[in-house]
């Protein structure tokens, strides 16, 4: 089978992925599954979703070169893929409307979801609004705390925020609180996951509502350069965004796909996020992949300056991408994405997510690899709104 | 050959229900589980359950999500559950129930052998699902443990037969759609749940997640094989001012719950 087109029956993307979940949701995740691939053939649910795409989200997103960032990269010509000027400044809004839609095709009128910088509670409570939909969001204290502008976000839209206060209070405990209301309240629930990560369908769906960044940034890139780009770049936390552009690319054996992780302190000081970097095979949160664990199979707490990238797992697909060699996965420090943050703001005025400064970080090397000529198409998948009081610590800007 | 559990049952089906109760390994300190193990079998309780304790519990409420990180912070790893198993499995038949990860991270035919030569009988996996259980089957079968899959309200009838038939030592019902804890009442779908596994299969049938009292055990003990506590060990142990105090109470709860299984005569 070849990766397009993956995963199997079971959402299997060659020995990652599959089901690992308490028998009680598997009723639901069949329903979901079914309404998933019901929808993908439907032309009423395509033409819903492209027009609230159009008028809502603001897509096709545009593609903005960055010339006097690409000074700093090598010479190479780079291409800036701008999710972040969706509605609600992220790639995220794109998996929420998808989601949204399905929860009313199945009869739900309730919506739960986990988030970590608050990105994905503030879409998921966004799309709740638009569809009349009861919104629930679990977020660990401690990120409440870091990201207090987007509780206040998320109440303003109408949704309930639960601080998580088990663990170690970050997504990863979120997480764990959503499934469990998840099974507790299944039968009028949707949990609407934020990541290509958990139990099938979500990975291969959550995939299937981003890869729109990717068909309209290949048809762009040969609109505007006639050609394909040497690589496409993307942050990799989950790794939605990056699934969500590689995807249309993965047939083209040319282009080379690369995932920037979260090197935090640096891999090997054991302060990171870089699943695939410097994690092992292993089951979190109902799929197999790269997770960072100890001997006994204890999950590792992660650590990252960017709260989106902050989980000890990744997606099925990206470790699957990984070990068949089709994309590569390195390291970016929190200091080497600082770094390009703040180049970014200064050559370009485009304010990234902390998230979107690892990808920025990893054309910067890339371009230097590749040199003068070579053309890189970054998916630019956030906006810095919500960073500007950690950047302001990070930079020790009085605020 | 059969387990030390599997000949529980067999002995003891036709006349009664039998009482599990479930303490995760390392709670609240290696030594003090073991004289909990002690005072839940002295009250009355026929067989163990050690919970292996991780540290992304989704299938567990408050209670044992307490009890596990604090069992994660005394540095309990897949050794200690083990010697736990082996204490508890010298005095009745003993199982593990551990989620999925630990076991592959272990190796999953090493788990398996481990445990039957620790005197394991089976292990509960409440995340394995019967499609990713191909490895697990192989290893259980190879060392003779039993490997007991949990079914909800929600398991739909053909999937139920599916489960069943690859689930041997007991099959384990889960009485509601949720997470482990005290409810006030045993939920109504379980006695349900009950007869509909009985429609499919031959093997003995156990019923946990929110019993918590003796009537309510009394009450499941009424259609059930098979009757699970841990959260009401767990809160008397949590709840009590010293060790000792909770060891009592863990077998004054052990007793009561063991005269309501009792009650229901066949």
């Amino acid at each position: 089978m070849s990766a397009t087109q993956l995963p199997d029956l079971l959402g299997h993307f060659g020995r990652f992925g599959g089901r690992f979940v308490p028998e009680a949701l598997i009723g639901a995740l069949d329903e979901l599954s079914a309404a998933h691939q019901a929808a993908l053939v439907d032309p009423l649910f395509i033409k819903e979703l492209s027009e609230l795409h159009r008028t809502y989200t603001g897509r096709p997103s545009i593609i903005t070169e960055a010339k006097r960032f690409a000074e700093h990269a090598g010479g190479a010509r780079i291409f800036l893929k701008r999710e972040d000027l969706n509605h609600t400044g992220s790639h995220k809004i794109n998996n929420v409307l998808g989601q949204a839609l399905l929860t009313k095709r199945m009869g739900k009128k309730r919506i739960i979801a986990e988030t970590g910088a608050g990105q994905h509670g503030v879409a998921s409570a966004t799309a709740a609004a638009l569809m009349g939909l009861d919104c629930v969001v679990y977020m660990g204290e401690e990120d409440t705390k870091r990201q207090a502008l987007n509780v206040v976000r998320m109440k303003l839209l109408g949704a309930e925020v639960v601080p998580v206060t088990q663990g170690s209070r970050t997504l990863k405990d979120a997480t764990n609180e959503a499934m469990r209301d998840w099974v507790t309240n299944v039968e009028t629930t949707h949990y609407m996951l934020g990541t290509v990560a958990g139990p099938h369908p979500f990975p291969v769906m959550v995939r299937d509502f981003h890869k729109i960044i990717g068909e309209e940034a290949r048809e762009q890139m040969l609109a505007l350069t006639g050609k394909l780009p040497d690589a496409v770049l993307a942050c990799v936390g989950g790794g939605s965004n990056a699934i969500g552009i590689f995807h249309a690319f993965i047939p083209d054996a040319s282009v080379r796909l690369i995932g920037l992780e979260a090197g935090g302190r640096g891999v090997e000081t054991g302060f990171h996020a870089a699943t695939i970097t410097g994690g092992t095979r292993g089951v979190l949160h109902g799929t197999r992949s790269y997770v960072l664990q100890d001997q006994n199979g204890q999950t590792v707490e992660s650590h990252s300056i960017s709260a989106g990238l902050d989980y000890p797992g990744v997606g099925p697909e990206h470790a699957y991408l990984h070990d068949i060699g089709r994309a590569e996965y390195r390291a970016i420090t929190d200091a080497e994405a600082m770094a390009a943050f703040s180049l970014l703001c200064k050559t370009e005025g485009i304010i990234p997510a902390i998230e979107t400064a690892h990808a920025l970080a990893g054309a910067m090397k890339i371009g230097q690899e590749l040199g003068s000529g070579a053309s890189l198409l970054i998916n630019l998948s956030g906006r810095g709104d919500k960073d500007v009081h950690t950047a302001a610590e990070y930079f020790g800007m009085p605020v | 050959m059969s387990t030390a559990l599997e000949e529980l049952f067999a002995t003891t089906r036709s006349e009664r229900a039998i009482l599990i109760g479930y303490i995760p390994a390392g709670f609240p300190t290696q030594e003090a589980s073991y004289r909990i193990i002690q005072a839940m079998i002295d009250g009355g309780v026929d067989a163990i359950e050690i919970g292996f304790p991780y540290s992304d519990p989704v299938m567990d409420g408050p209670i044992i999500q307490a009890a596990a990180d604090q069992a994660l912070a005394n540095g309990v790893g897949a050794k200690e559950v083990f010697e736990t198993l082996r204490f508890a499995a010298d005095l009745v038949p003993s199982v593990i129930m551990t989620y999925w990860n630990p076991i592959e991270r272990f190796g999953v035919d090493n788990f398996a052998k481990e445990l039957a030569a620790h005197g394991g009988s089976g292990v509960i996996t409440p995340d394995l699902t019967i499609e990713e259980s191909k490895e697990w089957i192989a290893a259980t079968d190879s060392h003779q443990v039993n490997r007991i899959y949990v079914v909800a309200q929600s398991t739909q009838p053909e999937r139920l037969q599916n489960v069943t038939s690859q689930t041997n030592g007991f099959i384990y019902a889960a009485s509601l759609m949720g997470v482990t804890g005290l409810r006030t009442s045993v939920a109504s779908g379980a006695h349900e749940l009950v007869a509909r596994i009985r429609a499919v299969s031959e093997v003995p049938i156990a019923v946990g997640l929110g019993v918590s009292n003796a009537e309510q055990a009394a009450e499941v003990a009424g259609y059930a094989d098979g009757v699970i506590v841990g959260s009401a060990f767990i809160r008397a142990v949590q709840e009590a001012n010293s060790l000792d105090e909770g060891v009592a109470a863990v077998r004054l709860l052990a007793e009561s719950l063991a005269a309501g299984v009792r009650s229901q005569k066949r």
